[in-house]
């Protein structure tokens, strides 16, 4: 492959949505009502729709008759390169709503940067994704203000999930050493430059949600670099299952 | 109302029925025909509901993107599908949460085949093709039923099944081209769903207790062994195709009947699982149980913060 760099870019981008995907992927038909059910439906098929997009082009990248599900199911989990915060349990609804909002407000920002990339696949995909994730943020931002300022209980539930997932969110902004080189070709995005937009953007809405902004300044990260959280072991023990167990079938 | 007055309604009511005119949620109709509506539809509306859980079981495990896509947006639709079907049950001056309140305390049926584990991939294409193929013939004959908001939503969620039941054989005629393993999974799925689709057409006529009544009110348009009958005939060929058997040794083409004679169902499987001891009646159960307990903060939180919202508006107008 003779763009190794750019291959490794779009994984950092890609895995994010397959992952978050596959979270919500778990919930369907478990949701407090139909409609959450849904809508976080929508959701994770808007983000698989792009992860394709994404992995078809890696595909293509690396040549030799390779497919999106090759680049999607038959990596070992050290070359997955997904946020430690999208690949966090379902473990009530104010974590999906906590991880959703998060992640929507960063996502939101770097594909507004990406579609102005130099790369025209990328710029596509960046393009089409911002209508889908505008609706995404708009979704998760009101979900905080209803559970934040919503019943006593929900308070809790909602500044327990915030607090826990605060500490995933600094990695978001952390740069791979593809992404610096994408940056300089022209074609990555650099995060670090909306670092104080996302911190402003998410307090705004948490204040306006009566949630109290932590204040935790320790953050743990190294999903980008392929050192995940102990649950990615099992995220990728369902997704790879099939192919795992029955190799180069067709589906 | 004198017992006169309600005779002559029931007369205008049962004239109407027989010239195919449509009940709507306002014309008067019998406290048994209402009754019977609820029952029916809400057990439409639970069966999507749960029959989301065997499928969605398989959502992270597909073993493709595209598959993968494809089922979540199937289990989708189910969900639309709970969605229109409540909406039509309150219209007859039942909440959704009376409903659910049912389903939960076992009061509410819902279609047995869901108590059957999704235990292989090829139960997604299974689940499409016969579930939903024996699910589609029962609607046909729903898209006229008498109640309005009901035929209306049939004819919506007929549109989506038969999409189903495409992707789901697709599913099937993949594996059946594939390799021999593919091809055994497929084999052995037919073989575990294809009696329980047949019993998805619920007992014989002779022993239906509701379809006498049913079928005079137009709510059923045929009998569960015309419906079965029929699904019968039209599965054979399409099982020929893939190049799998069907897993009756009595099954025989009757040329006199031009139809396919068929060997004994069993019954006493389908009661057990109808009392509510099949395979999974009690995982199903749990799992929406659960989620309906476990969502409780969420929707009183969602409901507060409306209130909320509507007295800040209030306060702001004043």
């Amino acid at each position: 492959m003779n763009n190794n760099n750019l291959y490794n870019y779009i994984l950092g981008i890609a895995d994010n949505t397959l992952i978050l995907g596959q979270r919500l992927g778990e919930l369907c038909g478990h949701g407090p009502a139909l409609e959450t059910d849904i809508a976080l439906t929508n959701i994770a098929l808007d983000l698989f729709g792009q992860t394709r997009n994404y992995f078809q082009y890696a595909a293509l990248l690396v040549g030799d008759g390779k497919a999106e599900d090759d680049v999607a199911y038959m990596r070992t989990e050290r070359n997955y390169f997904n946020v430690l915060l999208v690949e966090q349990p379902n473990t009530h609804f104010g974590y999906v709503m906590g991880r959703q909002f998060l992640f929507d407000v960063y996502h939101l920002l770097l594909l507004e940067g990406l579609q102005n990339s130099s790369d025209i696949t990328l710029a596509a995909i960046a393009d089409k994704g911002i209508k889908e994730v505008t609706y995404h943020k708009r979704f998760s931002g009101d979900w905080m203000k209803r559970l934040g300022d919503g019943t006593a209980e929900s308070r809790q539930k909602m500044q327990e999930a915030i607090d826990d997932l605060w500490r995933y969110t600094d990695e978001l902004f952390q740069l791979t050493k593809a992404d610096k080189a994408m940056i300089y070709e022209g074609i990555g995005v650099d995060v670090s430059n909306f670092k104080e937009a996302y911190y402003q953007e998410v307090s705004e809405i948490l204040n306006e949600a009566t949630i109290t902004v932590p204040e935790n300044k320790y953050f743990t990260s190294g999903g980008k670099k392929g050192i995940h959280t102990e649950h990615m072991g099992y995220i990728l023990a369902d997704l790879q299952y099939m192919q795992r167990t029955y190799p180069n079938m067709k589906w | 109302m004198t017992e006169n007055e309600i005779k002559n309604l029931e007369e205008i009511f049962e004239a109407r029925i027989a010239r195919d005119e449509k009940i709507e949620p306002k014309d008067w109709m019998p406290e048994k025909y209402r009754k019977s509506n609820i029952r029916q539809i809400s057990q439409h509306a639970h069966s999507e509901v749960v029959g989301m859980l065997p499928e969605g079981n398989w959502i992270t495990r597909a073993p493709s993107l595209r598959r993968k896509v494809a089922l979540l947006a199937k289990v989708q639709d189910e969900a639309g599908h709970g969605l229109y079907l409540y909406s039509a049950a309150e219209t007859l001056g039942i909440s959704r949460e009376e409903m659910y309140e049912q389903l939960h305390s076992g009061k509410a049926k819902y279609s047995s085949i869901f108590n059957y584990p999704a235990v292989t991939w090829a139960d997604m294409g299974t689940i499409g093709w016969l579930v939903d193929g024996a699910a589609i013939i029962n609607q046909v004959a729903l898209c006229s039923t008498s109640f309005g908001p009901y035929a209306r939503a049939m004819v919506r969620i007929c549109k989506e099944e038969s999409f189903h039941q495409r992707q789901g054989y697709e599913i099937l005629l993949t594996l059946c081209r594939g390799t021999q393993e593919q091809k055994a999974m497929a084999q052995d799925a037919l073989n575990r769903w294809w009696w329980p689709s047949l019993m998805m057409f619920g007992p014989i006529d002779a022993e239906s207790p509701n379809t006498e009544q049913s079928m005079k009110w137009k709510l059923k348009r045929k009998t569960n062994d015309e419906l079965r009958q029929q699904f019968i005939d039209q599965t054979v060929p399409q099982a020929e195709i893939l190049g799998i058997t069907i897993p009756d040794p009595d099954l025989k083409w009757n040329e006199e009947k031009k139809q396919y004679d068929f060997g004994e169902i069993d019954w006493d499987e389908f009661w057990q699982v109808v009392k509510g001891h099949g395979p999974c009646n009690k995982e199903r159960m749990d799992a929406r149980v659960s989620a309906w307990e476990e969502g409780n903060w969420v929707r009183d939180a969602a409901m507060a913060y409306a209130e909320k919202q509507h007295d800040k508006k209030l306060k702001d107008v004043g």
